[in-house]
């Protein structure tokens, strides 16, 4: 529990010394899609009863607490390839499974973090949705699911530039494709199938459902949660491979 | 203590470590010497649980590296070759973290903080952040990081490498206080001197093979007290004469450039595997 603790710290007081950069750089690229997607293309296209800029704050939340909650994978390889403080955490009498929650927490907290930016972000250009309990439940599960992920993959690779591909490769495409610009159901059937396959549209169907105050669909909660389960298992047997 | 027995490691088709074993009493200050890659380095990441050895066994005060990895972990204190302190942390933050990792009230971190960054003379330095820090400011910190929770053995995995001849001898008399503590130090180096000022014992090690173990005194004996280097056909011939008159007698008996000095462990070392240490 001290050792889980002490991980948890050691990123929050990071976080802490980086305010204002971490602050700016969560804050730019939904800064950026809301004035290109929501105030240009956007701009008097409806979905369904809600205006597009509705439509677009919860995909934004999806997606910046995915990218979030998966950007603690680049501070593990920092700390493992350029400063090797992972060798001081390897040498620690903690148990594998204290790191792991450790960094899964932070990149939980990183999630809700952007996320409480977004909606901030979105208030200020008059779009204000229900922040409920199933809308936060849903940012944290989404963000349980790629920190476990993340810090799993980067127990796996070998260099900062592997784990760059793997965000080119999986995470970038997931953003786009996950139900955070478009509604998946308007798609061809077949791209519907391949695009359930993406633990993000099940988040952005959960979070966007919450923002609306539709009552919750607990499918993609539970799967969510067990998607996160299977990625921290994996990501406590990989810190052992991590190992020489 | 710290015992192994045939400990091997292999990184795919290199064989870092060849079955060493090695036993080192409670107290001792014991150094491992060799060459570059002659696998002290490894040695020291099987038994700190930064690597995992291919076979063999090895224990920390009687704790299985391995199966009793967390009491193994509690009984050692590791100050890497790599400076691995967080940069981003100052001094202070970067000991309370480790204090923390192993599960140090706060009260006891603070006073322990306190009396180490005295120990290491860099009691001013607490709020600096590390980035801040000349390399034997770091390397000083990282020592002072490796004591804070009292361990009984400590690893020095080469602590003096990069630094400039005035920081070397500073921590080497703090190597030696922390020694006179009561601690049991494991000191990794290719600087000859280094193992000869500080050692009770030395093992000389080359491609993961122990090629001996005895005090630098005994094995530097064992080729006798004088060495004459004289240049010969391009290269350099050492030999060895147990006094010095005996020495001078071969210098005017021969014809020659020569230079006469007190052996070291840098001959013993060429005398058993015809390389030097420093590489």
């Amino acid at each position: 529990m001290r050792g889980m603790l002490a991980i948890y710290q050691r990123e929050l007081l990071i976080l802490r010394k980086r305010f204002f950069r971490q602050l700016a750089s969560m804050s730019v690229s939904p800064l950026l899609y809301l004035l290109a997607f929501g105030f240009g293309m956007g701009q008097g296209v409806r979905v369904g009863v809600h205006s597009y800029l509705e439509f677009l704050i919860p995909g934004l939340v999806a997606m910046n607490s995915m990218m979030q909650a998966f950007a603690i994978a680049s501070e593990i390889n920092i700390a493992r390839f350029y400063w090797h403080i992972f060798e001081e955490f390897q040498a620690a009498p903690i148990r594998n499974i204290s790191y792991v929650t450790g960094e899964v927490l932070a990149g939980i907290t990183r999630a809700l973090f952007s996320t409480a930016l977004i909606l901030l972000i979105a208030a200020l250009s008059g779009v204000v949705v229900s922040y409920n309990f199933y809308f936060w439940f849903a940012v944290a599960l989404n963000g349980f699911v790629f920190a476990s992920l993340a810090v799993g993959l980067a127990m796996l690779v070998k260099s900062h530039s592997d784990q760059a591909l793997l965000t080119n490769f999986f995470i970038t495409p997931m953003a786009f494709l996950g139900g955070t610009f478009f509604p998946v159901d308007t798609m061809p059937v077949w791209v519907q199938h391949i695009l359930h396959f993406l633990p993000l549209t099940h988040a952005s169907k959960a979070i966007r459902a919450a923002a609306f105050g539709y009552p919750p669909d607990f499918s993609s909660y539970l799967l969510l949660a067990l998607l996160g389960a299977v990625f921290f298992v994996l990501a406590f047997h990989w810190v052992n491979r991590a190992r020489e | 203590m710290i015992r192994f027995e045939n400990l091997r490691k292999r990184y795919k088709q290199v064989e870092a470590l060849k079955g060493v074993s090695l036993q080192v009493g409670e107290g001792e200050l014991f150094s491992y010497l060799g060459p570059n890659g002659s696998g002290k380095t490894t040695t020291i990441k099987i038994l700190t649980g930064l690597a995992v050895p291919s076979a063999g066994d090895a224990w920390l005060h009687g704790f299985h590296v391995e199966k009793e990895s967390l009491q193994a972990k509690r009984q050692c204190g590791l100050v890497s070759q790599n400076i691995n302190l967080d940069n981003e942390l100052t001094v202070g933050e970067n000991l309370h973290l480790h204090g923390k990792l192993f599960q140090m009230p706060r009260k006891e971190r603070v006073q322990r903080i306190c009396e180490l960054l005295e120990y290491v003379e860099i009691a001013d330095r607490m709020d600096s952040p590390v980035k801040s820090l000349s390399g034997g400011m770091k390397k000083r910190v990282m020592i002072a990081r490796a004591l804070m929770h009292s361990p009984r053995i400590l690893f020095l995995d080469e602590p003096t490498t990069g630094l400039d001849p005035a920081i070397r001898r500073r921590i080497w008399s703090l190597v030696k206080s922390i020694q006179r503590s009561g601690a049991t130090i494991f000191l990794t180096t290719h600087y000859i001197e280094e193992a000869e000022f500080l050692a009770d014992r030395v093992a000389f090690l080359n491609e993961g093979t122990i090629v001996t173990l005895d005090t630098p005194q005994n094995l530097m004996e064992g080729l006798g007290t004088w060495a004459l280097d004289r240049v010969a056909d391009g290269g350099m011939e050492t030999l060895f004469f147990r006094d010095r008159e005996e020495a001078n007698r071969h210098i005017a008996a021969h014809e020659g450039s020569f230079s006469l000095r007190h052996v070291n462990l840098e001959d013993v070392f060429i005398s058993l595997t015809g390389k030097k240490v420093m590489t």
